[in-house]
């Protein structure tokens, strides 16, 4: 053996690079592949059955000419912005007010966690009914007394959207409330002690010093959020199926409904590859500043 | 390429033919006969499937044609394909027809003469691609129909409308009387078809194939078709109260007598039989709203996808021939509401409304429906801009007409 010789890095560990070959081609062909094939059929015009049929950008032009797919983006944005902030907030502050070493603790965090366990098909019929003025809310109200009351979100096309919004906080704050959680006993003790010593506010100590050491528990958080938004599906078509009319329609169902019902694999193709291109452009900045940034550091 | 092979060794079995005996053979059949009617109506087809020595394996799927239509053709292209599917007859299985997954039939047809027996002949000819049969028809369902609640009208102190101008005007006497004129459920298809009733109605044969047909984008956005719109605006209004999703959930306000009248296809009648309703006396059926007689030969049909199990493909030509046997076809007819496809066939038991369905019949006053005109596509964006129509009153009439031309526009 030669003094300075190192083995070969390609090498090293072989047996863990071997037993990992099946998962990289699996994410290879699958993912990588499937993607690849689906961008490039939305150049053709495929029907019920995919060909190679180019036809340019004409699917992209019919897509942002259909004002379903406008209504679909701008519930899209509506309903991101509310999941976005609403989960973030409520779920911060109940974890938040869970770690004031409550009593019962743990049972609070069952109920606030038991709603993630339905399926997003569950919640949307639980709320559904919940929201359906012959059944729900609006009909327990004014058995009370209150005849004039009205409460049909789901019924109204100019407020579908928040109706579903609602039914989709309920289902997930939960989850983000118990990575919260994880994130603040990940906290050191001695840090609030040194805050409490300082006579720093409990407020300002969250804002202030418990947040921006939370980084990455909020990152990961944002992205499981974000990624539940984008692929939103099963619980606008259990609540509503996109009605009243078309008003709570999102992307995800436009393109089932193109490649499926209206047999256009073309144009439900093409609608796929732009919620794709919407994915890319999020993640792949905050990618780059993330991980192409701790590498330097 | 996998495709052809597989159908020429397909060719290649069937040629041989065994006679063996009929043995017993499971065959699944799909479909989206769910509601009560429809449940009694196939009730009947597999009885007399089981009565051949085959068995029927129900595949019914919950959710209306929409729904069901992907999970049979995801089936059939994903190599799982059933013993034989419903579709409706038309353009919805071109593709899989083109790409060689389904069984062609015309050697049954010309054994057993169907080319005689099947009227009116668009329905064949709708089975018919490439000169080669792929369906077999089982019953003509037309869409043509306003169905009116007596009960309703009673209660609010107007006579029965006699047709759709009528009824337009009696809609301020139901609803002072507290209720909803017409019942549209939520479901994009039932705007969509309640549109074209009243294009083939209000506008008439010619304008309807000129849409459709032969369309014409021009004319779609025309003065005639204006007044289409105008009466589609009278829809929208008396059906802004309709608060249910399902088409058999509509027909059941006008069941009850919630609701003054559906403008629904004629499968709305196995609900009012099912409910125990006579035909006449409880509710009245306008055939082409009253003002246009014609009726549209849509319907159901079943495929045949091809099969490699030979003793199922047998079963196969069994199913064919006993769905168009007379005697399925009446007792399945009856149920259902429909009309029988043959001519020679016995309807003394059908009710008023069938026979009035059947004397249009036999005038030949038939007009192709859209599932035989337009391709999937064009009938999609059609439901998108109705269902938004419907449920947004203050979307103006000449934005609508103006979308609805470039549907035509580019329709295929």
């Amino acid at each position: 053996m030669s003094n300075n010789e190192r083995p070969n890095q390609l090498f090293r560990n072989l047996n863990a690079k071997i037993a990992s070959i099946p998962m990289i081609l699996t994410a290879l062909v699958v993912f990588v592949g499937g993607t690849a094939w689906t961008v490039l059929y939305s150049f053709t015009n495929s029907k019920l059955l995919p060909r190679l049929n180019f036809v340019g950008l004409d699917q992209y032009h019919r897509l942002w000419a259909t004002s379903r797919w406008l209504v679909s983006i701008e519930n899209l944005l509506i309903y991101g912005a509310i999941s976005l902030v609403f989960s973030l907030v409520i779920g911060f502050v109940l974890a938040a007010l869970l770690d004031q070493k409550i009593r019962f603790e743990d049972t609070f965090r069952t109920i606030f966690l038991y709603p993630f366990a339905l399926s997003f098909i569950v919640t949307g019929l639980v709320w559904q009914w919940l929201l359906n003025p012959d059944f729900g809310v609006q009909r327990v109200v004014r058995d009370l007394g209150w005849t004039s009351f009205s409460f049909d979100p789901l019924y109204n096309s100019s407020i579908v959207i928040y109706g579903i919004s609602i039914a989709a906080l309920w289902q997930g704050t939960g989850l983000i409330m118990c990575l919260m959680l994880a994130g603040l006993r990940g906290i050191d003790e001695d840090i609030w002690k040194a805050a409490r010593v300082d006579g720093i506010p409990m407020w300002k100590t969250y804002l202030f010093i418990v947040i921006p050491m939370m980084r990455p528990v909020f990152i990961t958080t944002l992205v499981i959020i974000a990624a539940g938004i984008v692929k939103v599906y099963d619980l606008v078509v259990a609540q509503t199926s996109g009605g009243p009319g078309i008003a709570s329609e999102v992307p995800a169902k436009y393109v089932y409904d193109y490649m499926f019902f209206a047999q256009n694999l073309g144009q439900g193709f093409a609608a796929s590859t732009m919620m794709l291109l919407s994915v890319v452009i999020v993640i792949v900045p905050w990618a780059y500043l993330e991980f192409g940034g701790r590498k330097r550091g | 390429m996998r495709y052809k092979i597989l159908t020429a060794a397909f060719a290649a079995t069937v040629a041989l033919n065994f006679a063996g005996p009929a043995a017993a053979t499971d065959l699944e059949v799909t479909h989206w006969w769910t509601s009560g009617g429809e449940a009694a109506a196939v009730a009947e087809l597999a009885k007399a499937f089981d009565a051949t020595g085959n068995h029927w394996v129900d595949g019914a799927i919950a959710g209306s044609g929409g729904t069901a239509r992907p999970i049979m053709i995801s089936r059939i292209t994903g190599g799982d394909p059933m013993g034989a599917t419903q579709f409706n007859h038309g353009r919805q299985a071109e593709e899989l027809v083109q790409a060689g997954l389904m069984r062609d039939l015309t050697d049954i047809a010309t054994k057993d003469k169907w080319t005689e027996i099947v009227r009116p002949k668009s329905l064949l000819d709708s089975c018919t691609i490439g000169g080669k049969i792929y369906c077999v028809p089982v019953n003509i369902h037309s869409w043509q129909w306003l169905w009116l609640s007596n009960e309703a009208f009673k209660k609010a102190g107007v006579p029965t409308p006699k047709n759709w101008n009528e009824f337009v005007a009696a809609a301020p006497a139901l609803e002072k009387a507290g209720i909803i004129p017409l019942a549209v459920g939520g479901q994009p298809w039932q705007a969509s078809g309640a549109f074209d009733v009243l294009l083939a109605a209000v506008g008439g044969t010619d304008a309807f194939l000129k849409v459709y047909k032969d369309k014409d984008a021009k004319f779609a956005g025309g003065p005639e078709i204006a007044k289409v719109f105008k009466a589609a605006d009278d829809a929208r209004k008396m059906a802004k109260n309709t608060n249910v999703q399902d088409w058999n959930q509509a027909t059941n306000l006008v069941i009850t007598g919630k609701a003054g009248g559906q403008i629904m296809g004629d499968w709305a009648q196995g609900e009012f039989q099912v409910a125990g309703k006579t035909a006449g006396k409880d509710y009245t059926c306008l055939p082409g709203l009253g003002l246009n007689e014609v009726i549209a030969t849509g319907g159901d049909a079943f495929y045949f996808p091809l099969l490699k199990d030979e003793a199922k493909s047998k079963a196969q030509e069994v199913l064919a021939e006993t769905l168009l046997d007379p005697k399925t076809q009446v007792a399945f007819n009856l149920k259902k509401g429909s009309l029988p496809v043959r001519g020679d066939v016995d309807l003394n038991a059908a009710n008023d409304c069938m026979k009035k369905g059947l004397a249009i019949l036999a005038k030949g006053a038939v007009i192709p429906w859209t599932d035989q005109l337009l391709s999937q596509d064009s009938q999609k964006q059609k439901e998108d801009l109705f269902s938004e129509f419907f449920a947004k009153p203050d979307m103006t009439l000449d934005e609508a007409q103006k979308r609805f031309a470039e549907i035509i526009a580019s329709a295929d």
